[in-house]
């Protein structure tokens, strides 16, 4: 009986072989198309999000975005007739998972991977993307995703740097002439990030920061750090950090009394931050992208159209309102496909034309790519809001 | 700097009671059946999901809390079942493992209906903090204190006084002798099951509201409760409110005079300076006795 199993087993093994040399001998060009008869090849474009595990916030409203908009594209005859295949990965917020997704893409031989949603599973695949010479469009926030650029080559990302967001955030402070500050960061990639950017930045704007605090993300009372705020003398706080410990500092921030600006990133941008702090969010100011206020923005303004369009389709297809982090997806996806339009799929020539995108009006702001630039976005990408009655509210 | 110390102290105090009260139900398992129940950040977790989701199916809090103590109760009697008792007279090792499986199998669960969202519950009073000489205090602070004292006193009435709590003190010391005396002590651990998953469950309600709520917040909780029943004395219910106070304020003070970072760590070196100096912990209960 055993060995007649083992028989089979090798039987198996064989088939599977044969099968798969069969397979692998015709290449993907003459893959037949799917049955429409006539179509061309379709072109495959990946995807590694976070959709599970810690970062599921982000990675979710991008793989919704993903779908919603291949499928306008394909019902509207794909890429000069080619369909889009969106091959998506889940790499649970894990990096080892985010860097098997990639050898895996890598094999399918794609025409350019999007992902991954966070800073620090996109910085994992950075380096097999580049060995591999395939362009990747990243959606996560941090500058040195793409910097420097001389070795991350085949890098690009849509998500508002840092050092955009802190350039905004020295700006308010000026014009309230303020010179002080306490700054309070996540123990993490990200707090790191910004922790460099606003030292740099604060140098140059005649800032001082006069308290520096850390906390984890999982710490449940930021009150010991924030009394050390209090008797500093900083006339602004300035937060670096997502919820929920943003949304917990928010809290412990109003039960101290303090009455000083309170000031986070755009990490907070999303109304969940707003609903864990209950009610201690109101006044807190922020520097984000426009989605989270497209109503609000002038009707001049030349992103307005992109943003309105997106939201619609959004809301008709999810029925909830899509965030900043769906945007960023949208606009890794309109900057590829503007670059396959113009230059095809051979992966040094879409490089190329990527890093060649000019004034592409997209959710996030308006991407104008240059060799040393592959984020591609200027300040005015950028507004400051602030949050009033739990909404948010676009300062001037 | 008065200002300061007392505003730590405060905040040391609302860290301290969370892990007192964590410490407490652990202790209290481990002094009824002997099993070091370390899936009780998880029955914590679980409790607290679940009075969200009754409260938004719209239940007023109070019922909302009841349902879902109930229900973990329910829960924590039907695992004990369906493991520890399956294995009972095992090592103590072996239930660690169980009750290790059984963290990772609910941490699992809590994943796939709740997913990675963080919830909040609201605060049992006004959350408009208390000014004391010029520091703030969280008044919902005072409730979780408010449970870890109800709680300590309860038990230690429970233990001391009343003859079931002989019963048990005497058939953890003592399993044949109990026995013998017609003590079920399959019953006992059933029990000691059902009530550390209600009060786990009233820990997790009665901490929300300062914590915020996660499926995978159950570990490190946990983590801390045990080691503030480490320092306490594993079998002592006093030390684990002490243990978990001084944990919480060495925590804030660290964070606050030092450096703020270094939280976990400091835990961590807490708990191997108990281990080296005193194992038996500062109210050591715990004897050295092997049997």
């Amino acid at each position: 009986m055993k060995r007649k199993i083992k028989g089979l087993t090798g039987m198996a093994v064989i088939l599977l072989l044969v099968v798969s040399l069969v397979l692998g001998g015709c290449s993907s060009s003459d893959k037949p198309s799917n049955g429409t008869g006539g179509q061309a090849e379709s072109y495959k474009i990946g995807a590694i999000l976070d959709i599970s595990g810690t970062s599921s916030s982000l990675g979710v409203p991008e793989r919704d975005t993903l779908l919603m908009m291949v499928d306008k594209i394909n019902a509207q005859g794909g890429i000069q007739g080619h369909p889009i295949e969106l091959l998506i990965e889940d790499n649970k917020s894990d990096e080892t998972e985010a860097v098997l997704a990639a050898n895996k893409l890598i094999e399918k031989d794609v025409v350019a991977i999007l992902g991954c949603s966070a800073s620090g599973t996109t910085m994992a695949i950075v380096k097999p993307v580049q060995n591999a010479k395939i362009p990747l469009i990243s959606m996560a926030a941090a500058s040195s995703i793409v910097e420097p650029v001389a070795e991350r080559q085949w890098v690009f990302k849509t998500a508002q740097s840092d050092i955009i967001m802190i350039k905004k955030i020295m700006e308010y402070l000026q014009k309230n002439s303020m010179t002080k500050i306490a700054f309070m960061y996540m123990n993490n990639a990200y707090g790191d990030n910004g922790k460099k950017a606003i030292e740099a930045a604060a140098t140059q704007s005649g800032v001082s920061i006069v308290v520096e605090e850390k906390f984890d993300a999982t710490d449940n009372d930021m009150t010991p750090q924030l009394t050390k705020v209090k008797s500093s003398g900083a006339q602004a706080v300035v937060v670096w950090a997502i919820p929920p410990s943003a949304s917990i500092l928010t809290k412990n921030f109003k039960e101290l009394g303090l009455t000083i600006p309170l000031i986070h990133s755009h990490g907070v941008g999303n109304q969940k931050f707003i609903e864990l702090a209950q009610g201690a969010a109101d006044g807190v100011i922020l520097p984000i992208g426009k989605m989270i206020v497209a109503d609000q923005i002038a009707d001049s303004d030349p992103q307005k159209a992109v943003l309105t369009q997106y939201i619609t389709d959004y809301q008709n297809k999810y029925q909830s309102m899509p965030n900043s982090f769906g945007g960023y997806a949208a606009d890794a996806l309109s900057i590829l496909v503007a670059a396959i339009e113009k230059a095809g799929t051979d992966p040094a020539a879409l490089r190329d034309q990527l890093e060649k995108t000019q004034g592409l009006v997209g959710v996030s702001g308006i991407f104008t790519m240059t060799e040393q630039d592959h984020n591609g976005l200027s300040e005015d990408s950028t507004v400051m809001v602030q949050i009033e009655n739990d909404k948010w509210k676009l300062l001037q | 700097m008065g200002e300061q110390l007392l505003q730590l102290l405060f905040s040391g105090l609302t860290l301290g009671g969370i892990y007192s009260v964590i410490a407490l139900v652990l202790v209290i398992t481990y002094k009824i059946t002997g099993i070091l129940n370390l899936a009780l950040g998880e029955f914590l977790v679980l409790g607290a999901l679940l009075t969200v989701t009754f409260k938004t199916m719209g239940m007023p809090l109070i019922a909302a809390s009841l349902l879902a103590m109930l229900a973990v109760a329910l829960i924590a009697g039907a695992l004990e079942r369906l493991t520890v008792n399956k294995v009972r007279g095992a090592s103590g090792l072996t239930m660690l493992i169980i009750t290790i499986g059984i963290a990772i199998a609910l941490r699992g669960l809590a994943l796939l209906i709740w997913g990675t969202d963080t919830y909040s519950l609201p605060a049992f009073t006004s959350s408009k903090s208390i000014i004391a000489g010029g520091a703030a205090l969280n008044p919902q602070s005072i409730w979780v204190l408010l449970l870890a004292g109800i709680t300590l006193i309860g038990v230690n009435l429970f233990f001391g006084r009343t003859y079931w709590g002989k019963a048990v003190t005497a058939s953890v010391l003592s399993p044949t002798g109990a026995r013998l005396q017609g003590i079920n002590l399959s019953t006992i651990s059933l029990a000691a099951f059902i009530f550390s998953g209600a009060l786990a469950t009233a820990a997790g309600i009665c901490i929300g509201p300062v914590t915020m709520i996660t499926y995978d917040m159950g570990f490190m909780l946990g983590v801390k409760g045990f080691i503030a029943a480490t320092i306490g004395g594993l079998g002592s219910v006093s030390g684990a409110v002490i243990g978990g106070l001084i944990l919480g304020l060495l925590e804030a003070y660290s964070s606050g005079l030092i450096s703020s970072g270094l939280n976990d760590a400091i835990s961590i070196i807490i708990l191997l300076a108990v281990l080296m100096i005193r194992p038996e912990g500062i109210l050591g209960a715990i004897r050295t006795r092997r049997v």
